[in-house]
Parts: C-alpha cells; sequence; structure tokens
C-alpha cells in the first residue's frame, strides 16, 4: 500500500525543511485558533510540499479541519473564531492585510463532506468561478473551460450529454466529482479536501481517490480524513492530530509503518480514535 | 439475532406485549379523531360564514331595469362639437325626458304628490342611462327610443322578493300604488334582471343602487401598490443586512428585538403615527394612496423582514460555503445563491404582508382614508378610499339593499386577496429550487 516516496528523507522529526531544497508549498508556524474561550489549535507547525497529497488524520474534534479550513481562510465567517500565528503560501503571508480573501480562495480552492453542487446546471456549476473571475473572455472558452475541469475531474464521459440538466440530479460520486470540477476551474494551486469520500460508497470513494492521485502532478493537495486507509492511499506525507496539536507528521509509509509518537500509533492501529 | 428466545415465547409476557400495543393504537386512534374533529370544525366554521357571505351577496350582482320609450326631444338638446364636427357632448334636461315619459305611461297620475310617487319608482341613476345612450349614438335626438332604466332600490328589492308584498302596506317601504304601477309594468314586459355593472363601474355613492366598488377597488389597488414599493425593498435590504451582514453585537440584538415587537403593535399606533408624521409634519395630502401605503408599508415591514430573515437562515451553509470556496465575494455569495434560494419565502411573507394590509382598516381611519369619496382615483395623491373602509361604510347605510351591497364588497376583497394569493403561489413555483 502507499505510493512510491518521494522524499529521500524518511525520518525526519523537526519536519522543519528549508523551502529551497523541499519545495514547500505552504509553511505554517505557530498556527492558534480559539472558537470563543476554547482554543482549537495549540501552535500547528507544518511544511506542506507542492504537488503532494498531505493527508491530515485524527480523531473527531481533534482540529483538522479546523487547521484546514485556515488555509483558505474559511474560518473568517464564523463569529468568535480567532486566528493566531502565521500561514505562509509561496512565501507569502496569507493573514496579511494585503492579502484580499476573495483571491486567495481562488488560488486555494475546497471541496467538502458533502458534496455541496449549486441548485444549477451542471455547466453553470463548473462555470460559476471562472464567471464571477472573469477567467473566460468570450462563451468558446468558457466551454472549453468546463470541458477541461469536467474531464480532469473523470466527470466528462458521464455528462457531456446533459451539461444544461440540474447537478443535484447526479449520484453522490458524481455530484463529488462535479464539486472537484467546479474548485478546479478556476484554476487554484492548492485544492483542500474536507473529508471528500465519507458521504461516498467504496466505488465512488476509489474514483475520487484516483482523481486526486492524478491532480497531484498539477495541485498541491491537503486532505482530511478518516479513513486511515484513504489516507496511506492517497497520501505522501501524513500528520496525526490530536486535542489541537499537531503530534507527528511525516511521510505517510513512515507515519504507518513506525510512528514515533504512542499516540499515533495508538490511532493508527485502531485502539483509540 | 438476540438469545432472547425463550422469553419471546413466555405467555404472560406475550398478553402484556400485545395489550401494551392495542393500547398504543388506541392512543393514535383518538389522536386522530380529535385531530380530524378540529379540522373539521374548523373548515366548518369558514365554510358556513362563506355560505352565508356569498347567499346574502347574490342579489347584489343583479339589478332589475324598466325599458321605457323616452322621447328625446331635438330643441331641448344643446349639442358640442369639435373642429371636425364630431359630437363631444350633449346636454339636456334628461330628467325631464324620463319623467315625461313615466307620466306617459300612466296618463291617469296628475296631482304633484302622485307624480312625485310615481317618479320614485326610478333610480336617480336613470337620466344618467339616457345622457349614456344618447351620448353614444348622436343620431338618436329627436327620435323615441328605448331605454333600459335601472328602478329604485326598494323596487328592486320587491322584484327580488327581499320585500314582501304580502305585509300590510304600513309595514312595506313601498305603498299599494306603486306595486300596482310595478304590476302594469311587469305585465307589459318591460321589466328586466341584468347584471348589475354598476356595482364594479361605479364609484361610491348614496343610492345603493348607484353604489359601486369602482373606486375603493382602485384605491386598494394604488395603495398597495405603494405599500409593496415601500415595504418589499426596504424589508428585503434590511432583512438581508441583518442576517447576513451585520456585526452581532448589542446594537443589532436591540434593534432585532424592536422588530419583532413591532410586529405585535395594535395597527391604529401605525395611524397615529401616519397622522402624526407624514400628514402633520411632511405636510402629504389627506385621505390619499400615498400616505395609506406608506402606512400600510410600516405595518408591513416587520412581516416581511421576519419572514425575509426566516427564509435566509434555512438556506443550507453548504452553499454558502461552496460560493465561499471557489471564490465569492460575500456579496456574490448572498446576490448569486443566498437570495435566489431564498425567494420563494421571501415572497410568500411579503404577500402575507400584504394581504394583511388589504384587509387593514384601523389605521386608515386616521388618516381619513375611511370617507365618502365618489370619484375614482387616478394617482396616488388623489382622494380614495379602500375595500375594507368601503365595506364598513355600506354596513353602515341604513337602506335595505346595501346588506347585499356590504356581502357582495366582502366577496370581491376576499377575491382580490385570493387572486393575490395565486399570484404568490405561481412566483413561489417559478422561483422554487430544489438542492
Amino acid at each position: 500500500m502507499g505510493w512510491p516516496f518521494t522524499s529521500a528523507n524518511v525520518l525526519r522529526k523537526d519536519g522543519k525543511m528549508s523551502s529551497q531544497e523541499e519545495n514547500i508549498k505552504i509553511r505554517t508556524s505557530g498556527v492558534t485558533v480559539h472558537y470563543g474561550a476554547a482554543q482549537a489549535l495549540h501552535g500547528i507547525d507544518l511544511d506542506i510540499r507542492a504537488n503532494e497529497v498531505t493527508a491530515l488524520i485524527g480523531p473527531s474534534g481533534c482540529g483538522k479541519s479546523t487547521f484546514l479550513r485556515c488555509i483558505n481562510r474559511m474560518n473568517d465567517v464564523i463569529e468568535d473564531c480567532h486566528f493566531g500565528g502565521k500561514i505562509e503560501i509561496d512565501g507569502e503571508d496569507i493573514y496579511s492585510g494585503e492579502i484580499d480573501v476573495v483571491e486567495l480562495r481562488a488560488r486555494v480552492g475546497m471541496v467538502f463532506q458533502k458534496p455541496n453542487p449549486f441548485p444549477k446546471s451542471i455547466y453553470d456549476n463548473v462555470a460559476y468561478g471562472p464567471r464571477i473571475h472573469g477567467l473566460a473572455s468570450s462563451k468558446d472558452e468558457l466551454d472549453h473551460m468546463v470541458e477541461t475541469s469536467l474531464r480532469r475531474a473523470g466527470l466528462w464521459q458521464e455528462v457531456h450529454d446533459r451539461l444544461h440538466t440540474s447537478g443535484s440530479g447526479l449520484s453522490g460520486g458524481q455530484q463529488q466529482r462535479l464539486c472537484i470540477a467546479r474548485t478546479i476551474a478556476v484554476d487554484p494551486n492548492v485544492v483542500l479536501m474536507d473529508e471528500p469520500c465519507s458521504a461516498l460508497d467504496p466505488i465512488a470513494t476509489a474514483i475520487i481517490e484516483e482523481l486526486i492521485e492524478e491532480l497531484r502532478s498539477q495541485y498541491t493537495i491537503v486532505i482530511v480524513t478518516h479513513s486511515m486507509q484513504q489516507a496511506a492511499r492517497v497520501s505522501q506525507r501524513t500528520a496525526y492530530f490530536h486535542l489541537g496539536h499537531l503530534v507527528e507528521h511525516g511521510d505517510t509509509d513512515r507515519i504507518f509503518t513506525n510512528p514515533a509518537n504512542k499516540q499515533t500509533e495508538a490511532y493508527i492501529s485502531g485502539k483509540i480514535g | 439475532m438476540t438469545d432472547r428466545g425463550p422469553q419471546k415465547n413466555d405467555p404472560i409476557r406475550a398478553a402484556r406485549q400485545a395489550q401494551r400495543l392495542k393500547k398504543r393504537y388506541r392512543k393514535e386512534r383518538r389522536f386522530r379523531a380529535f385531530g380530524m374533529s378540529a379540522v373539521l370544525l374548523a373548515t366548518g366554521i369558514l365554510a358556513f360564514l362563506m355560505t352565508s357571505i356569498v347567499y346574502t351577496s347574490i342579489p347584489a350582482f343583479t339589478h332589475h331595469n324598466l325599458t321605457l320609450d323616452v322621447t328625446i326631444i331635438a330643441e331641448e338638446v344643446d349639442i358640442l362639437r369639435d373642429d371636425q364636427g364630431l359630437v363631444t357632448n350633449v346636454d339636456a334636461n334628461w330628467l325631464g325626458f324620463v319623467r315625461t315619459a313615466l307620466r306617459d305611461s300612466f296618463p291617469e297620475v296628475t296631482s304633484r304628490r302622485d307624480k312625485r310617487d310615481l317618479y320614485k319608482l326610478l333610480s336617480i341613476g336613470a337620466p344618467d342611462a339616457v345622457r349614456d345612450a344618447v351620448q353614444a349614438d348622436p343620431n338618436l335626438i329627436g327620435q323615441t327610443i328605448q331605454v333600459r332604466l335601472p328602478l329604485s332600490d326598494d323596487i328592486d328589492l320587491v322584484m327580488k322578493g327581499l320585500i314582501d308584498r304580502n305585509l300590510p302596506e304600513t309595514d312595506r317601504l313601498v305603498s299599494d300604488r306603486e306595486l300596482a304601477w310595478l304590476d302594469k309594468f311587469i305585465a307589459e314586459q318591460r321589466v328586466s334582471e341584468n347584471f348589475a355593472i354598476q356595482l364594479f363601474a361605479n364609484g361610491d355613492s348614496r343610492e345603493p343602487e348607484m353604489a359601486g366598488l369602482k373606486g375603493a377597488l382602485m384605491g386598494s389597488l394604488l395603495t398597495m401598490l405603494v405599500t409593496l414599493l415601500i415595504s418589499f425593498p426596504l424589508g428585503v435590504l434590511a432583512a438581508v443586512y441583518l442576517q447576513e451582514m451585520a456585526p452581532k453585537n448589542r446594537l443589532t440584538q436591540i434593534i432585532e428585538v424592536n422588530i419583532n415587537n413591532l410586529a405585535a403593535v395594535p395597527s391604529i399606533v401605525f395611524g397615529l403615527l401616519g397622522l402624526a408624521v407624514f400628514i402633520s409634519f411632511f405636510q402629504l395630502p389627506r385621505s390619499a394612496p400615498l400616505v395609506g401605503g406608506m402606512v400600510l408599508a410600516l405595518m408591513t415591514l416587520p412581516t416581511i423582514i421576519i419572514a425575509t430573515r426566516a427564509s435566509l437562515a434555512s438556506v443550507p451553509p453548504s452553499i454558502r460555503q461552496a460560493a465561499m470556496g471557489v471564490g465569492a465575494s460575500r456579496l456574490q455569495v448572498i446576490m448569486h445563491h443566498v437570495l435566489p434560494l431564498a425567494m420563494p419565502g421571501i415572497l410568500t411573507g411579503t404577500i402575507i404582508g400584504l394581504a394583511q394590509a388589504a384587509g387593514e382598516t384601523a389605521p386608515l381611519l386616521m388618516i381619513g382614508m375611511m370617507a365618502f369619496i365618489v370619484d375614482t382615483p387616478t394617482d396616488v395623491t388623489s382622494k380614495a378610499t379602500v375595500l375594507p373602509a368601503q365595506i364598513y361604510m355600506w354596513a353602515n347605510n341604513p337602506e335595505r339593499a346595501f346588506v347585499a351591497r356590504t356581502s357582495a364588497g366582502i366577496v370581491v376583497l376576499l377575491s382580490f386577496l385570493l387572486l393575490v394569493n395565486g399570484l404568490a403561489i405561481y412566483f413561489r413555483k417559478r422561483f422554487e429550487k430544489r438542492w
């Protein structure tokens, strides 16, 4: 199980690497999140490398989704949610005043737990992003973008003859792929996935996992998952969260075969969580 | 799958279980019966009310007319012509023509008093019918024409059987002599029952047979238009801001509580406010649909705001997240996704608010819209009354014929509301989307 190593460093405990040698896409340092008085994240330092899949695992309520949502600032809209620390994407601090949140979210796309297509046609679902960002200058260009995105999401074959029917008429797995197509239509360089397969059956899950592996060549992918097998199958790097702390992270194969931390070992072997 | 086999076969346990089950079913049946009787009672009362109103209103939709041979004496008609020589207006003593025609029918009536009684057979609207006929076709001048003239309200009631001929003359609104004249006309087949176009074509009048709803309908329509134009955009914008954009702090909380309280303020208070602010302070015209609409808009605002907020809140958060996830700005999320999905609910709230406003009289009392106004309003600043006010005023009139007219007014008002609600359902269905 697992994909071939992409990194020469198998056993690295501090997780800190310089961006030149490791091609760091996202660097977080000392990330804390408070929901009102409750602290959800306690100083997360994590480097996420480009063109890799990083899996965030951990028991429910451990803060992995919160962390994921910090990366495209989706937590901004939650009342009483306070962010501390620093997140850099390509060396740029995304919480600095100069960053436009809307523009950031176009660069950092997100796929959600439950498939959530807009109550519009399949075409309009995919075309929505390019439209609001003015990415296409003509109808042909937009058509082309929609087709490319649907092809990349592996949905084109199934829907090309009914692009103008409602997106909610698709099956759950198809809907989720539609959401992925919608996300990549705005050409982000990071794709965040929050348990994208938890509402899907094993066959649909397998298709999405294959898709994730294909997308890896073009995007940096961060995926939150409850399924250890899924983390092992799709990711190159794994980070284990527990009670708002980043307990351990490193190459997936190493985490799953030789975890350094007792807690990690207990979780991945099914003793807790 | 569980190994509770032996217990299942226990006869005592099984009997108890069966009893419990029976009891449960009994309870459910009882509950269902209560529910059904509640529904039956409610619909029964409503059906009774509706039937009695509709039944009472039926006579108002027809009126009896007398067909008389009226001679239009050419020398007595003034004709006004425009540059092209077309007739623009005709003027004459139409009442005189009608009276002559009546006298000619009964040459034996000679005394002044008798003649006056004879004239009372016809409505005071009768001369207008002659004028309208001549105006429509000026070639009739100088001829003797057959014109259908409305009978007076009491005679009409006799024809409809609402005044009993068999009562002693002293207890009756119509004298024996009048009945004799009427009978002669009936024998000559000059009396006919026709649709009462006056009910919809005329404004208010002191004479029941001439009184119509046109003015009140137009007044209601203009008032509702003003109400809609003010309360819909204002209410939706306020609700969107409060629900989607406003920070959750003490100030917005106070505003929220007050909006909810506003929905419970007695409507007459809004009327007082309209009188004090719009009429006294801003010097806006009295009795005008403009002011009425503004007052009713204030009254409708909380309904619309509350309904809009509720339907905004019921839009699934996943849709907002999806839109934000592809980089839509807050305004784009609202305009492209949340508002369209909330539209059916918003429209329902608006229609409920407007229907409430359309049936409202109390606030309009204070700003002078409960008034006897004959002319049909043409714009929002002309004097007007509204349907419910018209119904109330008719109900206060002593003439017997106003009883049916009042019910007819109610039927028209209800049809108006039904129409509006039907429209609302149509729009709802058009905007509704599945997700």
